[in-house]
């Protein structure tokens, strides 16, 4: 055997693989790369949802990966019409979700109700009534492109974020 | 077997329980009296030159208060003699009450509960008479046409 091949374990170079950053950005890297929502839907929207799962789409490659445990997951995405009779077992189902946690409100029936505004006396007037909502998707549903657009927003609004400097606790030091 | 002859066949064991037609209707349609329904449907369903065997649907319908009805139409299917028929009950908007029909065709036990759920139609001697669809806490009958939305469900507010 070549002495030189041998030996290349032990050369030491001293490119030793060391990235320096800030810890925050680390989170939020690690947060914003493996958002895995959890595997519901509600209506038409989670057909949409479904597709945007599918190979054509490949929701993968964002490290979009649906759970089929609230605690698991990071995301909800509620996609659909949701009645009243729905939206307290939505609420519950998000009140078992670790944080942090995100809500992604997809299509107009979960934004403000949609084409039932008016006379859907079964369903909430949007999901932001009983949970907080962090993206709204519009769209009668959106397409998956749309729900796409919805996770990079996500993911934008995750960078900002700090886990050291919350700022919830800011306002109460206040 | 055609819609004359059907009429004539329960016409000859029920001589009253047709109250009238309707040509213009798809499929046409015959007005029976509330209190023979169930036994027009045994006959319909049983007789072998008819032989429904199948209700494609059940439908209840509020003709509101200045009419002052209610509805239950029965859409019947006869699959070996390619048959349609529908039949036409018309209620009283108090307390609208008619025989259940679940005893003949399983299927009728689910609409039957649909239309007690958003009109308040009693269906006797139904099998297990509950709301269907809304929750079992729900005021009222939705589809019925003088009905009032309540302000709040369960705290959340109901209007837009």
């Amino acid at each position: 055997m070549d002495e030189s091949l041998s030996n290349v374990g032990r050369i030491k170079t001293g490119e030793s693989g060391i990235i320096i950053s800030k810890l925050d950005d680390l989170l939020n890297w690690a947060r914003l790369s493996s958002l895995w929502p959890m595997g519901f839907g509600l209506a038409c929207c989670a057909i949409e949802f479904m597709s945007t799962a599918s190979s054509a789409y490949d929701l993968d490659r964002f490290g979009v990966i649906p759970r089929n445990s609230p605690r698991q997951s990071d995301v909800m995405i509620v996609s659909g019409t949701v009645t009243f009779k729905m939206a307290e077992r939505v609420k519950r189902l998000y009140e078992q979700m670790a944080e942090p946690r995100y809500v992604i409100s997809m299509g107009s029936c979960a934004n403000c109700g949609g084409p039932y505004w008016e006379h859907g006396y079964h369903v909430l007037k949007g999901i932001d009534r009983v949970i907080p909502v962090d993206v709204y998707v519009p769209g009668c549903p959106p397409r998956p492109e749309a729900l796409i657009g919805g996770f990079l927003k996500l993911q934008e609004k995750i960078k900002g974020e700090s886990a050291l400097r919350p700022k919830g606790i800011e306002k109460l030091m206040k | 077997m055609s819609f004359e002859e059907i009429k004539e066949l329960i016409n000859r064991q029920f001589p009253v329980a047709i109250l009238s037609e309707d040509l213009t209707a798809t499929p046409n349609t015959l007005e029976i009296s509330k209190d023979f329904i169930l036994s027009v449907c045994q006959l319909l369903y049983e007789h072998d030159k008819t032989y429904f065997d199948s209700l494609s649907c059940l439908t209840g319908l509020d003709n509101g208060p200045e009419i002052n009805t209610m509805e239950v139409i029965y859409h019947l299917y006869s699959i070996p003699y390619d048959l349609h028929l529908a039949l036409k009950v018309i209620l009283k908007r108090e307390r609208p009450e008619i025989e259940s029909v679940a005893s003949i065709w399983k299927t009728a036990d689910w609409h039957e509960r649909e239309a007690y759920d958003l009109l308040g139609i009693t269906f006797r001697n139904h099998p297990d008479l509950r709301r269907i669809l809304l929750p079992a806490d729900w005021e009222g009958h939705p589809l019925k046409k003088d009905y009032v939305e309540p302000e709040f469900y369960h705290g959340m507010k109901v209007d837009y």
